[in-house]
């Protein structure tokens, strides 16, 4: 049974027909057909061989012979986790919005349902057109979310991302088909293997750069994303953070890394340079916002610094004959970028609990949250830890990594990258000192009411992964293992 | 040998135009549907003619005055295909406007006669012959509304800009005959090929050809009568003269420059990049100033035109074929988004400015959605049939070493996204305007939602156009 194509298929299918439907129709429409997602994508992973980095689930069926582009899937370590993040963070996207959103519910469920799909696409796509179809489509419905059910200054909001994205990735385009020309073929694989001169690799990898730093974000092109998050509605947001930036770390991982390693290699100082930046001078900005989402939004970037911290620091390491550590540090990212799925949603999500109360996501219009909301106070609390890393949470598991690499490579890279342990806890603490404890601020504040069970059992289950992940990494990490194994002797062996 | 056969879908449509011609002067004002439908018959046993030929072995007729070969059937299809949509999305907006009189039709008919003409022609006389007739029949379409004088302006531009174009190109080809001795296309290839040393001449015409298909295409720095006439003409007419004609002006490069002078492709190749260069720059850059959705429309067939050149640029197969999917799905795309721009003019409104198109979801989700459709596939972002339209070109021009170009064309996509995206935040986050307008007919309606859907669904199955495409250049 073609597995990948059903995950991808499925939702946006589906998707398009709950957009005709409305209120609960649409509703429990679009929960089925999102938890039914999520168990076809669990086959993935329990049918997975982590024995092997080889592609997985593959499929291929020639899409447009005339020009050589395949429809070809498959799924390795790497990505397989993405994907199974994609579909259980649907889930949890159907429930937030179940009685937040009512003007035209069938429309925004269904954009999300075929932005599930889409993205479940990027993670799997073996060719180079199809993933870039895949990348560009996401684009669409997202702008339309922002547009159409964001905050005040959406319509901004919204071009900019949209811009600021397709502006990237239309370079990565023109190195594609560069690719096409040198190696005669979209495949992935088959552009894993081309050799490729120096000059060559400068040029393709500037260009995978402007897309996938763009999309992760790093600084200094982030500046979309606290915009996009502010105004984006609260699923939107989640939907942002856990997944969408996810594609800029995988697309480093699957394509600069392995097509130009040297390039990478030799842009690598550079790469840690400005990922530093992120990790050390986003925590200073993130410490600075008065909006929740804001904050939130700048400590995503924050961690993003530690996926591509621990991705380029490999060039470090095998420059000093360091293989183990080029895995850890590897292996490190792709914890930090699931383990900040469920976080970042969690947190986007809580946010979103206390602003459809309120109206308002300003710290200071809170304060003292703890004594009328027990319950949320206590999974605010929970994710806030997880957001600062703290051992037993799956925030730690992927940041200990890496900085436990960096270390390796750099004893001062470390010390930088560590600021984030006390950086992170500092503005995430602080907000949630501001907004959870204290007396109660206002009558506002006085009037709210707990959690509902709807909204209770969505925060507990992405607590239940938080927790899973950081008691027991090696659920994950043993998933890619051969991959990330594979990788590492691929980019260690230079091209040219 | 004559072989009368190959011409028959055109010898057909030039007698029913005249017929219907004739029947319009005893039918009743009031009686209007009647033309409208025998216009529309003539156009469908038309296509069916067209598309019965596609697949038929190339062949020539009137002493290799005309041709056939799988480029041409397939792009007269298209041809008619679109001027069926056309028709059928104007006819509404005619009837209100009393420019519906019979010449209109007979001029489309006589218009879709010369581009099928264009397509065909093997030889200078009969590709010139043609696309008079093409051009002759939009001078009088823009200027039928006699009592708008901005309509009266416009046809004034168009026309003395148009002959002078038509001039310009007459005298490259007086030039190239001058130097092989020839008219017929095939003939000056083979003299070309034999003897380059004689092709200074040849040369000479082919800048002056080059400037004429500038011109007729509207590529920069050759472009100003375009914006003015799409705004100045009646909506339906800015249709007419921005959809299939650039399929037929596609062809009238393919036959000029790849049949005939392809040996001096070193040559044309230089000069057409920079016309796409500038045009993408161009077009895109003050496409972003309009606030009129007619000029907006203007400009963004500019830079159209820019990315179309691009794979007759590479002056490979590969990439005419990319260059030709580009044309037939730019054609049926802008069809779709003029369409609705007439569907909303009606009941008194005239959709003019960008605002009009305020909270058009709210208004007509169909309508909306259609556009919304055509705008993203103009913007080139996938999965629309736009995006792979794109690729192809780009692909082309990356294989001919083109690169900067392509980096130009990736580069102006991107500043060109942003005026459609206007459009789609006009329509999806902005709250209505203007009232209600009455519901479009029901076969408007279901024209406009087959054209969106077909603007969708090629972009996920492209292979459908796309191997008419290679086979034409096999």
């Amino acid at each position: 049974m073609p597995i990948l194509s059903l995950t991808i298929w499925l939702p946006i299918l589906a998707g398009l027909a709950i957009i005709a439907l409305s209120g609960s129709a649409a509703k429990y429409t679009a929960l089925g057909v999102a938890v039914l997602t999520f168990l076809i994508s669990l086959s993935l992973w329990f049918g997975f061989d982590t024995t092997t980095a080889d592609m997985q689930f593959r499929e291929s069926v020639a899409w447009l012979p005339a020009f050589d582009v395949n429809y070809a899937l498959g799924v390795d370590g790497i990505s397989m986790p993405l994907i199974v993040l994609t579909t259980l963070i649907n889930i949890i996207v159907v429930i937030s919005a179940w009685e937040v959103i009512k003007d035209r519910v069938g429309m925004y469920l269904g954009a999300f349902q075929i932005m599930t799909g889409l993205m479940v696409g990027v993670f799997s796509a073996l060719d180079a057109i199809l993933f870039y179809i895949f990348f560009e489509a996401t684009l669409l419905p997202m702008f339309l979310i922002i547009g159409i059910w964001g905050g005040p200054k959406r319509v901004y909001a919204t071009i900019k991302f949209f811009l600021y994205t397709f502006l990237g990735s239309v370079f990565m385009l023109v190195a594609l088909i560069y690719l096409y020309r040198v190696g005669g073929s979209f495949s992935i694989l088959g552009m894993h293997m081309l050799e490729l001169g120096a000059r060559e690799q400068f040029w393709i990898f500037l260009a995978f750069f402007a897309a996938f730093a763009v999309k992760i974000p790093m600084w200094p092109v982030h500046t979309w994303l606290p915009d996009a998050h502010v105004e984006a509605p609260t699923a939107g947001s989640a939907v942002l953070a856990a997944i969408m930036l996810k594609m800029g770390g995988y697309g480093f991982l699957r394509f600069s890394l392995p097509i130009v390693p040297d390039a990478s290699g030799e842009l690598g100082g550079f790469m840690i340079a400005i990922s530093l930046v992120a990790v050390v001078y986003i925590g200073f900005v993130a410490l600075a916002q008065q909006d929740m989402k804001k904050l939130i939004a700048y400590s995503s970037i924050s961690h993003m610094g530690f996926v591509t911290l621990g991705t380029f620091i490999a060039f470090m390491l095998i420059g000093k004959g360091d293989i183990d550590g080029v895995a850890l540090g590897i292996e490190g990212a792709m914890m930090q970028m699931v383990s900040h799925g469920f976080i970042s949603a969690a947190m986007f999500l809580c946010v979103g609990v206390i602003y459809d109360r309120m109206h308002t996501r300003e710290i200071a219009d809170y304060g003292g949250v703890m004594n009328v909301m027990p319950k949320f106070g206590a999974f605010m609390v929970f994710f806030a830890m997880a957001n600062a890393g703290l051992p037993g949470t799956s925030g730690f598991v992927g940041e200990f990594m890496v900085i436990l690499a960096s270390f390796r490579a750099n004893f001062w890279l470390a010390f930088l990258g560590a600021m984030t342990l006390i950086l992170g806890a500092a503005y995430t603490l602080w907000m949630v000192k501001r907004v959870l404890f204290g007396d109660v601020a206002n009558d506002n504040v006085a009037a709210l009411t707990d959690v509902t069970s709807r909204e209770f059992w969505m925060l507990a289950s992405l607590a239940f992964f938080v927790l899973l992940l950081g008691l027991w990494p090696d659920l994950l990490a043993n998933v890619m293992h051969a991959s990330v194994e594979n990788l590492v002797q691929h980019i260690s062996i230079a091209k040219y | 040998m004559n072989n009368f056969a190959i011409a028959l879908p055109e010898i057909f449509m030039l007698v029913a135009a005249c017929i219907v011609l004739v029947a319009s002067l005893f039918v009743h004002e009031n009686n209007r549907t009647t033309i409208y439908w025998a216009s529309q018959a003539t156009l469908v046993v038309t296509l069916i003619l067209s598309f019965g030929q596609i697949g038929n072995e190339a062949s020539t007729a009137f002493q290799g005055a005309y041709g056939l070969d799988a480029m041409s059937s397939v792009l007269k299809s298209w041809i008619l295909l679109v001027a069926i949509g056309g028709f059928l999305y104007s006819r509404d907006y005619i009837n209100e406007r009393d420019i519906a009189r019979g010449e209109y039709y007979v001029l489309g008919l006589f218009g879709v006669s010369g581009m099928m003409i264009m397509v065909s022609a093997v030889h200078m006389l009969t590709l010139y012959l043609g696309l008079e007739l093409l051009a002759l029949s939009l001078y009088a379409m823009v200027a039928l509304n006699r009592s708008n004088s901005d309509a009266s302006e416009a046809a004034m531009k168009y026309f003395v800009l148009g002959a002078l174009a038509s001039g310009m190109l007459l005298y490259g080809m007086s030039m190239i005959y001058g130097a092989t001795g020839s008219l017929s296309l095939t003939t000056i290839h083979e003299i070309l090929a034999g003897d380059s040393a004689n092709s200074f001449g040849a040369r000479f015409g082919l800048t002056f050809v080059i400037v004429g298909i500038a011109f007729k295409l509207g590529a920069v720095p050759f472009h100003m009568w375009v914006p003015d006439v799409y705004d100045g003409a009646p909506t339906s007419v800015a249709l007419f003269i921005g959809t299939a004609p650039k399929i037929a002006a596609f062809a009238m490069i393919i036959r000029l420059l790849v049949d005939g002078l392809e040996t001096l492709s070193v040559d044309w190749q230089l000069m057409l990049a920079i016309l796409a260069a500038l045009s993408m720059i161009v077009g895109n850059l003050l496409a972003i100033a309009q606030t009129n959705i007619k000029r907006m429309l203007a400009y963004s067939t500019i830079s159209h035109v820019g990315f179309l050149l691009l794979g007759i640029i590479s002056a490979t197969p590969e990439g005419y074929s990319a260059s030709m999917f580009y044309a037939i799905t730019y054609a049926f795309t802008t069809l779709a988004a003029f369409g609705v721009l007439l569907a909303l003019s009606r009941g008194g409104y005239e959709a003019v400015n960008l605002n009009d198109l305020s909270g058009l979801a709210k208004r007509n989700v169909l309508l909306a959605v259609v556009m919304m459709v055509a705008m993203v596939s103009l913007a080139g972002v996938p999965p629309m049939v736009g995006f792979y339209a794109k690729l192809v070109v780009l692909k082309a021009a990356v294989s001919a070493d083109f690169i900067w170009l392509a980096i130009i064309g990736v580069a102006m996509s991107v500043i060109g996204a942003f005026y459609y995206l206007r459009i789609i935040k006009l329509m999806f986050f902005d709250e209505p305007l203007l009232p209600d307008t009455t519901a479009p007919s029901v076969d408007v309606s279901a024209g406009l939602a087959v054209n969106g859907a077909a603007v969708v669904v090629l972009g996920i199955f492209p292979g459908l156009i796309m191997a008419a495409c290679v086979a034409a250049f096999a």
